[in-house]
């Protein structure tokens, strides 16, 4: 078996005061495969996304994951952009502190943001963009070191339907460009099914695998997917497994 | 309408205190050296205009002289406390004995220090300190208060203690920063003012010198206009500093 973009063995997490938080739980993320992570909020979700990202360490078990910078990247709930920086200054940032010059990181800067669709907007400021806008150029700012892992917690969540429906669309055919591997946190099922290939089920905290299940489909999503039996019933499944794991706890 | 109104009515208020101030002196026929007329402090302020302007230009030189200091000592030693907590540690008894300690108190000795012939520096020296404890707690307080999730980027991309300090905190600090040298700038203001009293000895022939040569004539209409010249140096300055400010913030929001 080839080795897995990045793994959690017998991983547990203890927060002091708190219990366990996560755990234990087996987890490989294989390279170049999109896994939907869902369950209720206080599950674990991010607190697992934040050990594949190395932000945290786990109290018992092992994180097996490329270490090198840049080599994974995160896209948070917010956009997280610094406001006195400009859209490709914030772009760039990943490479200028990993030592890239600054006129090679923002000319890269800019061809990520193109990428993203924001060709043009390289001087505007966070506070000058759409909610839309300013999650495209965290995306952008996630995909510049062209990272092996890339990470979403719930990056979707705080825009309208519209906008999350287009970003989904976007984030495919931009994975289908670098092929990362994507490990996606949502609580919505629908959204998973449309993203992930690999759906993982996690259990009321502290957050266990209760099930996954494999998504048929080319990735990206051809248009009206949406519509096709096959995504309606992995919906459904998945739905079924969710009532059921937070029914066992 | 109300942006009108907000400008005219400190004005028309001010106008009249200073009527029925007049009016009271009038009345009860109050002599000059207990209390001046409003328009005898006018007259005096008109009259000694130019010698006034040339005090206020010591007194604004002596501040400011002494707030580019202090921006760079505190600044300095905020940028050191917030990169260790040992350093951050050792300095708050320091800054906190700043704080607290009465300008007048320390000020015959800083003028030793300084020497007969410097009453300047010891002036400029006493300001410093005056401003020195919110310079450095505000700027201190902006640089560890970075947007958490901005850190947690930071930590993922192995950020090194000198690129969090220049690209994540040292950006962060500047409203907070900002904020603690509006309050650092009048401190300096009054440190001048005070030291000048405490320290001057006639040397140093501030604003703060020319008021009390005039209470000690017993000319209090010329008190009165070098206490309104030195009103109007304050509220100049923290005027300039207001607009100076916003422009900043305007840049650092993005808009």
């Amino acid at each position: 078996m080839a080795e897995p973009a990045a793994a959690l063995d017998g991983v547990e997490v203890d927060y002091p005061g708190r219990g366990r938080a996560l755990g234990p739980i087996d987890f490989r993320l294989e390279a170049g495969e999109i896994v939907g992570l869902v369950g209720p909020s206080g599950c674990g979700k991010s607190t697992a996304l934040r050990l594949l990202a190395g932000l945290e360490a786990p109290t018992r078990g092992k994180v097996r994951r490329a270490a090198g910078r840049g080599e994974t990247a995160v896209v948070f709930q917010s956009p997280t952009l610094a406001p006195w920086l400009s859209a490709a200054a914030n772009v760039a940032l990943p490479l200028e502190l990993a030592g890239v010059a600054r006129k090679a990181a923002r000319e890269q800067a800019a061809e990520a943001l193109r990428r993203v669709g924001l060709g043009g907007a390289e001087k505007a400021r966070p506070a000058q963009l759409s909610g839309g806008m300013a999650m495209r150029v965290s995306l952008a700012r996630a995909l510049v070191t062209t990272p092996q892992v890339l990470l979403l917690d719930e990056p979707f969540a705080a825009l309208d339907e519209i906008t999350r429906r287009q970003l989904a669309d976007d984030v495919l055919a931009l994975w289908s460009e670098q092929r990362p591997a994507v490990v996606f946190v949502t609580h919505n099922v629908e959204e998973a099914v449309y993203m992930a290939s690999r759906v993982v089920v996690m259990t009321p905290g502290p957050g266990r695998i209760a099930g996954q299940l494999a998504v048929e489909g080319p990735a990206p999503r051809p248009p009206q997917f949406r519509t096709t039996q096959g995504f309606r019933d992995a919906a459904e499944r998945l739905s079924a497994m969710l009532h059921g794991a937070m029914a066992a706890a | 309408m109300r942006r009108w109104g907000t400008t005219i009515a400190p004005i028309v208020f001010i106008a009249a205190l200073l009527g029925g101030w007049e009016a009271v002196c009038w009345l009860f026929a109050v002599p000059a050296y207990f209390l001046p007329k409003p328009s005898e402090i006018g007259v005096a302020l008109a009259t000694n205009a130019p010698s006034l302007f040339a005090s206020a230009w010591l007194t604004f030189s002596t501040a400011l002289i002494a707030f580019v200091i202090v921006i760079v000592i505190a600044g300095l030693a905020a940028l050191a406390a917030a990169a260790n907590d040992l350093v951050e540690a050792s300095f708050r008894p320091i800054a906190v004995t700043l704080q607290v300690t009465p300008i007048f108190a320390i000020a015959p000795m800083v003028a030793v220090w300084a020497g007969v012939d410097h009453p300047d520096r010891a002036v400029i020296s006493l300001a410093a300190v005056a401003a020195f404890f919110p310079i450095y707690s505000g700027a201190l307080a902006g640089l560890r208060s970075p947007d958490p999730e901005l850190v947690r980027l930071f930590d993922l991309y192995g950020a090194t203690l000198w690129q969090r300090l220049s690209r994540l905190q040292a950006p962060s600090a500047v409203p907070q920063a900002l904020e603690g040298l509006k309050v650092g700038l009048g401190l300096s203001l009054i440190g001048a003012v005070v030291a000048e009293l405490a320290a001057g000895s006639g040397a140093v022939t501030g604003l703060a010198w020319r008021i009390a040569e005039a209470s000690h004539r017993l000319e209090m209409a010329e008190s009165f206009a070098a206490l309104a010249a030195l009103a109007m140096l304050a509220a100049g300055l923290q005027l300039a500093f207001l607009l100076l400010e916003q422009r900043a913030l305007a840049w650092w929001r993005g808009r």
